[in-house]
């Protein structure tokens, strides 16, 4: 095994700004209460953090995608920053903390404040339109496709709904997965969001009210996509050598998973019931000497809910194609269960924080902070390992946290 | 989809004519290794097997087949009314040269996969879109 460098670092903080819906707040602002919030929960001060890494980057396309950029943060905080990065190509929206851990160990900074924001609810309200903002051409002089969507736009597929979907089909006919165990990352994820302050969406969801929504792309309905939604949330990437520095007991990073073998792309991409999960997973398990069998809260990505199953066979919480049994009634990855997953309520219900929820939750439950949603191990204690994955399709990062 | 739909159009460079304008002659067309032969797409400048850069437009068969599918519901784009049927198709010379496109003149209920399909084109302005039908010699 090589010197694993990640675990020179640790997370000593976290925040999260109001999460809505529609907040028609900016997307700086909100960054700005995520990023303050993590700095006070690690108890350090600004004068602390001498780097930043975040994803995408700045963006004004699609609207809202992006709230801030690493150096918007950097002037409106006023830091001196030894280190900064930010950026789009990277192992998942993780990406940006997984290189953190890499600058922390190589000396670059010591305190390193990650962040994700995004306002897509707000700026597409303000737009005047929903999720199809997607400019229509054909015709002569109208807008045409280049890049990745030229192969997916002229076929009214403009969507990961439709290039994912594609993807669960796909598992359905290989494996014999169905649409009742798919609707269990919908419920679980519904179950743990009733008892989360901050999710958006908190009324109780059925069965029933699963197969009652309205088709997008089969086998996804409307409850196994996300939302656009505003909100930011912010982790702080420290030396471990700091911990004595800290408020509290940070959080071990263990190992990482950062690989792509694959070709990147949606619709490309060797064996599609895979996605890129599967070779973020097999390196942090080359990382480690734990094993699934180990963990005891998982946040994993939930974009569209398929996503998460493909997650959880990568991990090895499962066999390849056994993600639909293993699902199929919801005990297992209940709060209560073998596998307790997405305890905010996860994108689906909680809010597309795009990853970073996921990864905000992950600190959390393990620290013991999540209150009412608190998985209790063991009759009582918070998890000790933790597994955040995020991405979907080509894209994925994952990390492994522990408490010791 | 009963009328032709209101296609967003790809950006035509001249890496990428050949492609997207070979319906034209009638023809599929993907770069190919002049040396192993070896079908390259999207289009790339070097071959990914031998590395070389002698590659060749060459029309295949049109013969496919359904990898997977989705049937879209949802109105994503003014002007092209779902449902209808995308799908990710294998082409018969080289299965993992693989295409987004839609399934035509089939209902939607019977998109399946491994269904057999052949290369329509459909001409907007300059550029031919290469949809697939189910292909009755194969069925
Ligand atoms: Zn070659």
């Amino acid at each position: 095994m090589p010197d694993i460098l990640e675990r020179k670092a640790v997370i000593s903080g976290a925040g999260q700004s109001d999460i809505g819906r529609r907040l028609m707040r900016d997307g700086l602002d909100l960054t700005l209460d995520a990023c303050i919030a993590a700095i006070d929960d690690a108890g350090l001060t600004r004068d602390d953090i001498d780097g930043i890494c975040t994803y995408p980057g700045p963006m004004d396309v699609p609207p809202g995608f992006s709230g801030a950029g690493a150096t918007q943060v950097q002037d409106a905080l006023r830091l001196n920053l030894n280190w900064h990065t930010g950026g789009l190509e990277m192992p998942g929206q993780l990406g940006s903390v997984i290189n953190a851990c890499a600058a922390v160990a190589a000396g670059y900074a010591n305190h390193v404040l990650c962040f994700r924001s995004v306002f897509e609810g707000s700026a597409q309200a303000r737009a005047g339109g929903g999720r199809a903002g997607v400019t229509s051409g054909g015709g002569g002089g109208g807008f045409r496709a280049g890049g990745f969507m030229q192969w997916t736009l002229p076929f009214g597929a403009p969507s990961a709904a439709n290039w994912i979907g594609m993807m669960a089909q796909r598992h359905f006919h290989e494996f014999g997965t169905t649409r009742e165990q798919l609707a269990q990352i919908a419920l679980n994820a519904r179950k743990n969001a009733e008892v989360n302050p901050n999710a958006i969406y908190r009324e109780p969801m059925s069965m029933e009210d699963y197969f009652a929504a309205r088709m997008i792309t089969t086998p996804f309905c409307l409850y196994d996509c996300d939302v656009p939604a505003d909100g930011a949330n912010a982790v702080i990437v420290s030396r471990a050598d700091s911990a004595p520095d800290l408020r509290k007991p940070p959080l071990h990073v263990e190992a990482i998973g950062s690989a792509l073998r694959g070709r990147p792309s949606w619709d490309q991409w060797d064996d599609l019931t895979t996605m890129a999960a599967r070779d973020a997973a097999s390196m942090m398990w080359s990382r480690t000497d734990l094993e699934p069998s180990d963990v005891e809260v998982a946040e994993l990505y939930d974009g569209f809910s398929f996503i998460t199953v493909c997650w959880l066979e990568e991990l090895g919480f499962c066999g390849k194609g056994e993600g639909g049994p293993f699902i199929e009634g919801g005990q297992r990855i209940a709060r209560d269960g073998q596998l307790p997953l997405n305890t905010n309520g996860g994108q689906l219900s909680a809010g597309r924080m795009h990853g970073y929820g996921l990864l905000h939750e992950c600190c959390v439950q393990l620290w013991g902070e999540a209150g009412e949603r608190q998985v209790q191990r063991d009759g009582g204690r918070p998890p000790r390992v933790g597994v955040a994955g995020n991405g979907g399709g080509p894209i994925a990062g994952c990390m492994l946290l522990t408490t010791d | 989809m009963a009328d032709v739909p209101l296609r967003i159009l790809p950006r035509v460079v001249p890496e990428t004519e050949f492609f997207w304008t070979g319906g034209a002659a009638g023809e599929l067309r993907f770069l190919r290794c002049d040396d192993d032969g070896t079908y390259i797409h999207p289009p790339q400048p070097r071959c990914p097997k031998c590395l070389g850069k002698s590659l060749t437009p060459t029309a295949v068969s049109g013969r496919a087949t359904v990898h997977t599918f989705t049937i879209n519901h949802h109105p994503w784009i003014p002007g092209f009314d779902p449902p209808y049927a995308v799908a990710i198709v294998e082409i018969e010379e080289q299965p993992d040269v693989r295409l987004t496109t839609n399934i035509v003149n089939c209902p939607i209920d019977e998109v399946r996969i491994g269904l057999p399909v052949r290369v329509v084109f459909e001409q907007h302005d300059d550029t031919y879109i290469p949809l697939f039908e189910p292909d009755a010699t194969r069925a």
